[in-house]
């Protein structure tokens, strides 16, 4: 479980979260909503330490991050794959290369059989052929989909995504959102989704935070989204042409 | 209607304090800049427990031949100039019936294996290797890739920063030998081709005030001047901040702090050793 407590960060004097309380259960997705620039994934990178709050604390399986060792940090972030906004992949890699990096650094598998679970994993994003392939070479969404592969690949903990869907084909985001369901139900898997888009939260949310203003004024399930009387969370999903999960065309 | 009043010039304290206020920022910044690269080395070389020999050995093996075997050609081509341009001014300076012929090839000698092969080496692998580390490090920094690192458990630091500076340690020595020996013979083949001095009198004047400990002191320059090159590069390139403009700034600031540092390094060197 990932508790966020009281969690304050401003960068250059510019507050960008306060004061921000948010609990992330084992074996759900959680999905962070807000517009762009809420503080969003400056949440997220917390989550992982890889910010570090000016006020308040993350509490990862109850260790505090902010009194780890450096040390004790790296293994906590060990439990997690992350997925970048812009997939983050290495840049002189192959995707398949991109894939077995962690595989290759952090298990004692042999070669065989860490090409065979890249292999899987690029299977699992449907882009088998891509494996050869440098980033430079991949589209945008195919980029993010190998990146997503690298994040699963030794099957962490918790996965977290930032705006995986962004980019993508409805197609392919729909992949993408079943991916992400099934990783949860098939593997226990806890995931941490940041995005924009209604469409992907109603796929796969079991737990919704909505950020605003560097809060979270609501938190609830996408069934408590029916009675939510928060205007800014409200106003938020009409803009995203959803009312409590049908398009406001067809409502 | 009441007409609003125009702010209050500033006082000429304020202004005073406006123009100073920068002025102090800079032992100030440069001050920070020195802690920064110093807990980035120290960071660097606080190898964590997990290391992995295979990850860094294959890692290292990469950089020297990017940072070495790849910049011999350069660096060649650079001393070779060099060493013909040193062997035609010291003709210049130096032909006179009150002298031999050989002190044209001691003076070569000692000026290239002491000072040239190294600085112009350093100075070729401030703009190839200094520039393409920080350009490198810089893009893998804006395009999150080093957050990557540090998501999955990896200590980014060592795993970027130890080989590339481990490597210019390592490769700069043997690029050392290489100018050593290709500016001195470039410089006693133009020695010859100026008909002024033969060949066997430009390396009877090379070998008559030649010293080991010449060679030695450049060796302990090459070690230095390896390391802060490339520990400046990674240091500029780790750091960058913003977009392309702001690994176009780390690519300049690694090869101009580079050739600064190396100036520096290249007197202290002398001042110490000699």
């Amino acid at each position: 479980m990932i508790e966020v407590r009281d969690l304050s960060k401003g960068f250059d004097g510019v507050p960008v979260l306060h004061d921000v309380d948010l609990v992330i259960p084992d074996g759900e997705v959680t999905c962070i909503i807000g517009r762009s620039g809420s503080g969003k994934s400056v949440l997220m990178r917390h989550l992982v330490g890889l910010l570090q709050p000016d006020t308040g604390r993350v509490i990862v399986d109850g260790a505090p991050l902010d009194e780890l060792t450096y040390s004790e940090l790296r293994t906590v972030r060990r439990k997690f794959g992350v997925l970048f906004q812009g997939g983050a992949l290495f840049d002189s890699m192959t995707a398949r290369e991109n894939v077995e990096f962690p595989l290759r650094t952090f298990t004692d598998l042999s070669k065989a059989e860490v090409r065979a679970r890249a292999d899987e994993c690029l299977e699992l994003v449907e882009l088998p052929e891509a494996g050869a392939k440098k980033p430079a070479e991949l589209s945008g969404g195919q980029q993010k989909r190998v990146a997503l592969a690298r994040a699963i690949a030794i099957e962490p903990q918790y996965i977290l995504y930032d705006e995986p869907t962004s980019g993508l084909d409805p197609e392919t985001s729909n992949t993408i959102d079943e991916l992400i369901h099934r990783l949860g139900t098939t593997m226990g898997t806890t995931s941490v989704v940041v995005t924009h888009d209604m469409h992907s939260v109603l796929s796969v949310a079991d737990r919704i935070a909505f950020v605003h203003d560097g809060t979270i004024p609501w938190t609830g399930s996408v069934d408590d989204l029916h009675t939510a009387t928060d205007e800014t969370l409200l106003a938020f999903v009409r803009a995203n042409e959803y009312k409590i999960g049908v398009p406001s065309s067809t409502a | 209607m009441e007409i609003a009043r125009p702010p209050d010039p500033p006082s000429a304290a304020a202004r005073l304090r406006e123009g100073v206020a920068p002025l102090w920022t800079i032992p100030a910044g440069l001050l920070q800049s020195f802690g920064s690269y110093c807990m980035l080395m120290a960071r660097a070389f606080n190898l964590p427990r997990d290391l992995s020999p295979s990850l860094y050995g294959r890692n290292l093996a990469e950089q020297m031949v990017r940072i070495g075997i790849e910049s011999m050609p350069i660096v060649a081509m650079a001393t070779a100039f060099s060493g013909g341009v040193v062997v035609v001014q010291a003709i210049y300076q130096l032909e006179n019936p009150l002298l031999p012929l050989t002190i044209v090839g001691t003076f070569t000698e000692q000026s290239i294996i002491l000072e040239l092969a190294t600085l112009v080496t350093a100075f070729v692998l401030c703009g190839r290797v200094g520039a393409g580390i920080a350009a490198e490090l810089g893009t893998m920094r804006v395009k999150e890739q080093i957050d990557a690192l540090e998501a999955m458990g990896l200590n980014s630091v060592s795993y970027l920063v130890v080989p590339r500076v481990t490597a210019g340690v390592l490769m700069f020595p043997v690029l050392y030998v290489v100018a050593a020996s290709v500016g001195m013979a470039t410089a006693a083949f133009v020695a010859e081709l100026s008909g002024a001095l033969t060949v066997q009198t430009f390396w009877e004047g090379a070998r008559l005030f030649f010293r080991p400990y010449g060679v030695f002191f450049g060796f302990v320059k090459s070690l230095v001047f390896g390391f802060v090159i490339t520990s400046i590069a990674c240091w500029t390139g780790y750091n960058a901040k913003g977009g392309a403009e702001g690994v176009g700034t780390a690519t300049t600031r690694a090869a101009v702090l580079g050739c600064v540092f190396v100036l520096l390094a290249d007197y202290v060197c002398a001042a110490v050793l000699l």
